[in-house]
C-alpha cells in the first residue's frame, strides 16, 4: 500500500555497500494497524528507528501520535502487523512484555510520578523491584540522575512539593534509573507552564546529545529543529511526511503539512 | 530538494473494520465476556449462578404467582408463588393506614399537589422557581395538615392514630427533610463561623446528633419529649417522631452544607464583602445560592438515606408502610406460606422504587452541576 | 441564632455596636443566654414532671436486681443479675454482632467493589445489581425479611437443615459445633501466635534483605524451596482425596505416590506441569460438587463432562501463569512463610499430645443437644448487616481504586514492573488512603446500625438497656444517657482513628 521508509542511516548504508544490522534497528514497525473498538486510529505504520536516532513526532491533536509511541511499549495492543523492540516482537506474551518495558522508558504528558513516595523512592523502585539491584546502589544511581536534571537537593521530598517542570524533570531521571536503551516522551512538556518548558527540554537535549535513541511526541517545534534527525508528520492515525527537520520545516511537501505548519509556525 | 530520507504519502490509507471483529455481537461478547481464559471462568461460573438464581426468583415473583383474582386457597397451594392478590385485597391500608376509607379523596389530593409542586421544582429548567418553592416548603406542609387532620372548614376530625402506611412513610421524609434545611443551613453556618461560643454550640450539636443510631433518637423524643415539656402538655406520638426525626436529619445535612460552603472559592468571600454587604445580605445573597446549588446531589443522597430511616418510626408503634405490611402478614384471612415474603418483597419494591429514582435524578443532577463548573 | 464572620475588614467606625469585634460578643452572649434559658426551662420541666410521677433520680438503680431474663449473653446470666450486667450484657452483644458483621461485611464489600470493576460483562453487571438493590431498601425490612421470612420460615427443629461441617439450621437458629479444647491446648495456642509472628518476622527480614541486597537471603531461598515442595506435597493430598471421594477405585497408596511426584515435580523446571495437574484436579472435583448440589435435576454425565472441561480450562491458565513465574530465588516465599504458621502448631498439636474435639450437635428428642445454639435474631441480624454495609463498603472500594489514575498504573508498567508488584507497591497504597476513611465510617454506621435488631429481638444495648431496663425502672434520663455516651464513645473513636490515619498518610502537596 505504501512504500518502506527508510533511515539516513540505512540508506546511508545501503549506499556504501554495507548490510543492516539487525543490532542497529532499535525499533521496527511494519505495517502495523490499531484500533480501539470500530475506529482505526492507526493505519499502515511502517517506521523503522536505529539506535542512536532522534525522532520527534508532530501532528494535530487526535492524529494517533500519542497512540502510536504507547504501542511500542505496549501500554496499548495493536491488531495487525508487527512491532519488534530491541529485536524482540510485542505479542500478548508478557515476558516478552516485560522485557521489552525494562528497557524502554517512558515519559508522560502528566509525569504520573508516585505521589504516596518520595522522589528517591520514586526513582529506586524499579530498580530495586524489576532489576534487584541493591538499595544503596539503586540510590547511588538515583543521586547521580537527580543531580544530571539539577534537583539532588529534593530526594527527599514527595512529588507534590514539587513544581511541574521539577516533576517532569524527576520522571525523566526515574526512567533513566532503569538504564533504558530507548526513550519515549508524550508531550512532555505540553503540561507545564511556559518558563518550565525550558529546563525540561534542556535535560532532553542533553539525552540527546549522548546518543540516546529518542521518539518524542511534541509541539516544542525550536526542540525539533535542533535535536532531531528525522521529523515525522503524522494525521488521521497514518504517517503523511517525514523529513529531516530542515526539509520538513523550509520544504514542506503534502498538503497537510504545509498547513499544519502554518497553524503552529507565526 | 527532497532527500532520501524524505517520504510524502500520496493516497490515504481508508478507514476499515477491525480484523476478525466484523460480526457486532460476537465482538462485544469476545471484548466483554471472554476477553481472557479467567474471564471466560468467571463468565460461565457467573452463568451457572444465574440458571441457579433466577429461574426461582422468576418463579416466585410472575411464574407461579397469585395475581389479583386468586383466591387464598390458589395462594395456599403448594409451590405456589408471591401472592399478590393479598397485597391488592390490603392495597389501600398500605397506602392510607387506619385513615377512613370515605375520606380517602383528603389524602389523594395531598399527594396529586404534592406531586404536580414537587416535579417543576426538580426540572432546573422550569419556571417560577421561587413561587413554587414557597408553595411547596410553606404553603403545602400547612394546607396538608389541615386537610388531612381535619376538624375545620367542616371537614371530620381524622386523628394522626388514624394515618398510616405510604402515606405517613413520605409524611415523615417530606417534614423531615423541609423542616431539616434550615436548622441544618444555619447550622451549618454556625459550625463555619470565627465565634467560638456558636461554632462550640453547633459542633456539639452536630456531632451529638450524628453519634447516635436514629432509633435511640426516636426512643429519646417518645419518652423525653412529654418529659421536657410542661406538665399537663401531651405531645402527638406523630409530632414526637417528627422531631426526633427532623434533629436527626438537620444535623447530617449541616454536614452537607458545610462542604458545600467549603467547596466555595475564597473570592466570593471576599467579592461579597469588598461590596460592601451585611454578613447575612452575603450570606443569603451571594454564598448560600451558590453552596446550595452545589451540594444539591448530597441532599438529595441525605433524603434517600432518611426515606430509608423512616421505617424505624414502626420501632416506636407508628404505622409507616414497613408496619403496616408487618401488621397485615398476621392477617389470619390471608394466611398462607407466602404471605409474609410477599409483604415485604412489596414493601421493599416500594421503597426501592422512591430511592433509586431519587438516586438517579443525584446522579444526573451531579452530572449536570459538573459540566456547569468546567464552562 | 445569631452567626456572624470576620471575613473582610471594614474599617472601625464610631459606634461601638459597628465594631465588629463587639458585636460578635454581643451575639455569642445572646445565643449562649438563649441556650442557657432553654436548657433551664427543660430542666425545671423535667423536675416538675418527674416530681408529679413521685420518680427519683440517680444512677443508684445499677446496682439493683434485674429480675428479666436475656435471651442470649457472653457471661452467666439470670434473673438475679444486676443492672450494670444487663448494660454489659447488651454492650458486649451489640459489640459480639459488630465485629463479626464488620468481619463479613469487609470481606464480601471488596469482592463486590473489585467485581464492579471487573472488565467482564457479566460479573460487573451482577455486582452493580446487588449493589444498586440492596442499598436502596430500608435495612430494617431486610432484617425483617431474613428474621420473619427465612429464618423463622426455617424447618422445625426435627427437619432441620443439615449444611457442610455438621452444622443444622433450624427455626432455632444455627447450631454449630463446640470446639473443647483440653489443657494441653493451650500450648497450640501459644505456638499460633508464636508462629504467626516468626512468619511475619521471616518475611519482613527477607523483604529487607531483598531490597537491601536484590536477592533474597540464601537461607530462606533454601527453605523456600524444601516448604514449596512439602506443600505442593500437601495440596495434592487435598486434590487427589477430593478425587478420591468423586471418583471410586483411588486407594490411599496411589493417592501417596501421585502426590510425591507431583512434589517431586515442583522443584524442578517441570513445575507447571504439576500445578496444572492440580488446577484440573481441583476445577474438576469442586465444579462437579456444587454443580451437582445446584442442579440435582440435570444428569450426573453431563455435569462431569462439564466439570471436566471447565478443570481443563483451569489446567490450562494455570500453565500459562505457571511458565510466566520468575524462578524461586526471585519469589516471595510465600509457601515457606505459610508453612511455619499453619506447620508449627502442628507439630506442638501432635508433639503435646493436646486433643481438641468438637461436640457436635446432635438432635435429641425435643430439641439439639451439644454444640453451640446461635440465635436466629443473631443470625438474621449478621446476614443483614453484611448484606447491607458491604454494599456501601463495595461502592467505597470502587471509587478507592478508581481514584487512583489510570496514569499511575501506566506508569508503573513503562517500568517494567509484574502485576503483583504494581497492586503492592503503586495502587494499593495509594486506594486504600481513599478507602480507609469512609470504610471507618461504614463500620461505625454498621455498629450504629445494630441497634435495630431491637426489633427482631436480638438482646443488644438499645434492647436490653434502653428498651427492657428503662420500662422496669423508669429512669428514662439516666438510662438515655449512658446509651448516648456509649455511642458518642464509638463515634469519638472512630474519628479519633480518621484523624490519626489522615495525618498519616495525607500527601505532602506545596
Amino acid at each position: 500500500m505504501s512504500q518502506m521508509t527508510e533511515t539516513t542511516a540505512e540508506t546511508t548504508a545501503r549506499q556504501s555497500g554495507m548490510q543492516v544490522s539487525k543490532t542497529d534497528v532499535a525499533i521496527d514497525v511494519i505495517g502495523m494497524h490499531k484500533w480501539y473498538g470500530d475506529f482505526h486510529v492507526l493505519r499502515d505504520i511502517n517506521l523503522r528507528v536505529m539506535r542512536g536516532e532522534r525522532i520527534v513526532i508532530a501532528g494535530p491533536s487526535g492524529s494517533g501520535k500519542s497512540t502510536l509511541i504507547r504501542c511500542i511499549n505496549r501500554l496499548e495492543e495493536h491488531q495487525e502487523g508487527q512491532i519488534i523492540v530491541n529485536g524482540t516482537e510485542l505479542t500478548a506474551d508478557l515476558k516478552r512484555i516485560d522485557e521489552v518495558r525494562r528497557e524502554v522508558g517512558m515519559v508522560f504528558q502528566h509525569f504520573n510520578l508516585f505521589p504516596h513516595l518520595t522522589i528517591l523512592q520514586n526513582l529506586t523502585l524499579a530498580p530495586i523491584w524489576v532489576r534487584g539491584i541493591p538499595k544503596a546502589d539503586a540510590e547511588a544511581t538515583a543521586m547521580h540522575y537527580l543531580e544530571r536534571v539539577k534537583i539532588p537537593e529534593q530526594a527527599n521530598k514527595f512529588p507534590g512539593q514539587l513544581s511541574g517542570g521539577q516533576q517532569q524533570r524527576v520522571a525523566i531521571a526515574r526512567s533513566l534509573c532503569m538504564q533504558p536503551r530507548i526513550m519515549l516522551f508524550d508531550e512532555p512538556t505540553s503540561a507545564l507552564d511556559p518558563e518550565m518548558v525550558k529546563e525540561v527540554l534542556e535535560v532532553m537535549i542533553s539525552l540527546a546529545e549522548e546518543g540516546m535513541t529518542m521518539i518524542c511526541v511534541t509541539h516544542e517545534m525550536g526542540f525539533a529543529r535542533q535535536v532531531a534527525n528525522r521529523v515525522i508528520f503524522m494525521d488521521q492515525g497514518q504517517i503523511v511526511e517525514q523529513n529531516d527537520p530542515e526539509n520538513f520545516f523550509s520544504n514542506p511537501q503534502h498538503e497537510r503539512t504545509k498547513l499544519f505548519l502554518s497553524q503552529i509556525l507565526h | 530538494m527532497t532527500t532520501d530520507t524524505a517520504y510524502i504519502r500520496d493516497e490515504f490509507v481508508p478507514e476499515r473494520p477491525a480484523p476478525g471483529r466484523a460480526g457486532g455481537p460476537i465482538m462485544w461478547l469476545r471484548a466483554n465476556l471472554f476477553a481472557t481464559p479467567s474471564d471466560a471462568i468467571l463468565t460461565v461460573l457467573g452463568v451457572i449462578f444465574l440458571l441457579w438464581a433466577v429461574p426461582p426468583i422468576y418463579n416466585f415473583i410472575i411464574g407461579h404467582a397469585v395475581f389479583p383474582g386468586g383466591t387464598v386457597e390458589d395462594c395456599r397451594a403448594e409451590g405456589a408463588g408471591a401472592c399478590w392478590a393479598y397485597i391488592y385485597a390490603r392495597f389501600n391500608f398500605f397506602i392510607y393506614g387506619f385513615y377512613p376509607i370515605d375520606q380517602y379523596w383528603r389524602p389523594n389530593i395531598v399527594f396529586i399537589l404534592g406531586a404536580a409542586l414537587i416535579l417543576p421544582l426538580l426540572i432546573p429548567t422550569a419556571p417560577f422557581k421561587r413561587i413554587n418553592a414557597v408553595l411547596f416548603f410553606l404553603v403545602f406542609p400547612v394546607f396538608g395538615f389541615f386537610l388531612l387532620s381535619g376538624g375545620v372548614f367542616g371537614l371530620s376530625y381524622v386523628p394522626t392514630e388514624q394515618w398510616g402506611g405510604l402515606l405517613v412513610t413520605l409524611i415523615i421524609s417530606l417534614v423531615g427533610i423541609i423542616c431539616s434545611i434550615p436548622l441544618g443551613i444555619l447550622l451549618a453556618l454556625g459550625r463555619q463561623s470565627d465565634l467560638p461560643v456558636i461554632k462550640t454550640l453547633c459542633v456539639m450539636f452536630i456531632e451529638l446528633w450524628r453519634a447516635m443510631p436514629l432509633i435511640t433518637v426516636l426512643f429519646m423524643a417518645s419518652i423525653m419529649l412529654p418529659l421536657f415539656m410542661p406538665t399537663g402538655t401531651n405531645v402527638d406520638k406523630l409530632l414526637r417522631a417528627l422531631v426526633g426525626v427532623t434533629l436527626f436529619a438537620s444535623a447530617y445535612l449541616a454536614e452537607v452544607v458545610r462542604g458545600g460552603l467549603q467547596a466555595l472559592p475564597r473570592g466570593q468571600y471576599e467579592a461579597g464583602a469588598s461590596l460592601g454587604l451585611s454578613y447575612w445580605k452575603r450570606t443569603y445573597f451571594i454564598i448560600l445560592p451558590q453552596a446550595i446549588k452545589h451540594v444539591i446531589p448530597g441532599i438529595v443522597n441525605n433524603f434517600i438515606a432518611l426515606f430509608k430511616d423512616t421505617s424505624l418510626v414502626s420501632i416506636v408503634g407508628i404505622f409507616d408502610l414497613l408496619n403496616t405490611v408487618q401488621a397485615a402478614s398476621s392477617d389470619i384471612e390471608w394466611a398462607s406460606p407466602t404471605q409474609a415474603v410477599t409483604g415485604y418483597v412489596f414493601a421493599a419494591f416500594m421503597f426501592w422504587i422512591f430511592c433509586f429514582a431519587m438516586s438517579r435524578y443525584s446522579l444526573w443532577m451531579e452530572r449536570r452541576l459538573d459540566t456547569g463548573h468546567k464552562r | 441564632m445569631a452567626v456572624q464572620d470576620n471575613i473582610g475588614e471594614r474599617a472601625p467606625r464610631a459606634s461601638l455596636l459597628n465594631d465588629p469585634v463587639v458585636r460578635g460578643i454581643i451575639y455569642q452572649v445572646l445565643v449562649a443566654a438563649a441556650v442557657v434559658a432553654f436548657i433551664s426551662w427543660i430542666v425545671l420541666n423535667t423536675a416538675q414532671n418527674l416530681a408529679a410521677q413521685n420518680k427519683s433520680t440517680g444512677f443508684d438503680f445499677l446496682f439493683r436486681t434485674a429480675g428479666f431474663d436475656i435471651s442470649f449473653t457472653l457471661f452467666p446470666w439470670s434473673r438475679t443479675s444486676l443492672y450494670w450486667q444487663a448494660f454489659l450484657a447488651g454492650l458486649l452483644n451489640t459489640l459480639l454482632v459488630s465485629i463479626i458483621g464488620i468481619f463479613f461485611a469487609t470481606i464480601l464489600g471488596f469482592t463486590l467493589g473489585i467485581a464492579r470493576l471487573s472488565s467482564n460483562w457479566l460479573v460487573a453487571r451482577v455486582a452493580t445489581v446487588y449493589i444498586e438493590t440492596i442499598r436502596n431498601i430500608p435495612l430494617l425490612l431486610q432484617l425483617f425479611f431474613w428474621y420473619f421470612a427465612v429464618l423463622k420460615a426455617m424447618p422445625a427443629v426435627r427437619e432441620s437443615f443439615a449444611l457442610p461441617l455438621d452444622i443444622f439450621i433450624n427455626q432455632r437458629g444455627l447450631m454449630v459445633p463446640r470446639p473443647l479444647p483440653d489443657q494441653e491446648f493451650v500450648w497450640v495456642l501459644v505456638a499460633i501466635v508464636t508462629a504467626l509472628i516468626a512468619a511475619i518476622a521471616i518475611g519482613i527480614w527477607a523483604t529487607r534483605v531483598r531490597t537491601a541486597t536484590g536477592r533474597y537471603p540464601g537461607q530462606v531461598v533454601l527453605a523456600a524451596k524444601v516448604a514449596d515442595a512439602i506443600v505442593s506435597f500437601l495440596v495434592a493430598l487435598l486434590a487427589f482425596s477430593l478425587l478420591a471421594n468423586m471418583v471410586r477405585g483411588i486407594s490411599m497408596p496411589i493417592m501417596l505416590g501421585a502426590s510425591v511426584l507431583v512434589a517431586a515435580v515442583s522443584v524442578t523446571r517441570f513445575a507447571p506441569f504439576g500445578r496444572a495437574t492440580l488446577a484440573f484436579v481441583f476445577g474438576l472435583t469442586i465444579l462437579y460438587a456444587l454443580l451437582v448440589a445446584m442442579f440435582p435435576a440435570v444428569p450426573q454425565l453431563l455435569i462431569a463432562s462439564g466439570s471436566a472441561i471447565g478443570g481443563l480450562t483451569m489446567a490450562w491458565i494455570t500453565f500459562a501463569r505457571a511458565t510466566e513465574r520468575p524462578p524461586s530465588e526471585g519469589r516471595f516465599p510465600f509457601a515457606l512463610l505459610i508453612l511455619i504458621a499453619v506447620g508449627i502448631p502442628s507439630l506442638v498439636y501432635w508433639a503435646t499430645g493436646a486433643q481438641l474435639a468438637f461436640e457436635i450437635p446432635v438432635l435429641a428428642r425435643f430439641n439439639f443437644r451439644g454444640g453451640v445454639q446461635l440465635p436466629p435474631e443473631l443470625v438474621a441480624l449478621v446476614f443483614g448487616l453484611t448484606i447491607y454495609t458491604a454494599a456501601f463498603i463495595a461502592e467505597n472500594v470502587r471509587g478507592g481504586i478508581r481514584a487512583v489514575s489510570s496514569g499511575q498504573n501506566e506508569a508503573a508498567q513503562s517500568l517494567g514492573l509484574k502485576e503483583g508488584d504494581r497492586l503492592r507497591l503503586v495502587i494499593i497504597p495509594q486506594a486504600m488512603r481513599v478507602i480507609v476513611p469512609p470504610l471507618t465510617s461504614q463500620y461505625l454506621n454498621l455498629t450504629k446500625n445494630s441497634s435495630l435488631g431491637a426489633a427482631i429481638g436480638y438482646p443488644e444495648l438499645v434492647n436490653v438497656f434502653t428498651g427492657t431496663t428503662l420500662n422496669q425502672t423508669g429512669k428514662a434520663i439516666e438510662v438515655i444517657a449512658l446509651t448516648m455516651a456509649v455511642y458518642l464513645t464509638f463515634s469519638l473513636l472512630t474519628s479519633a482513628f480518621m484523624n490519626w490515619y489522615n495525618g498519616r498518610v495525607a500527601l505532602v502537596e506545596r
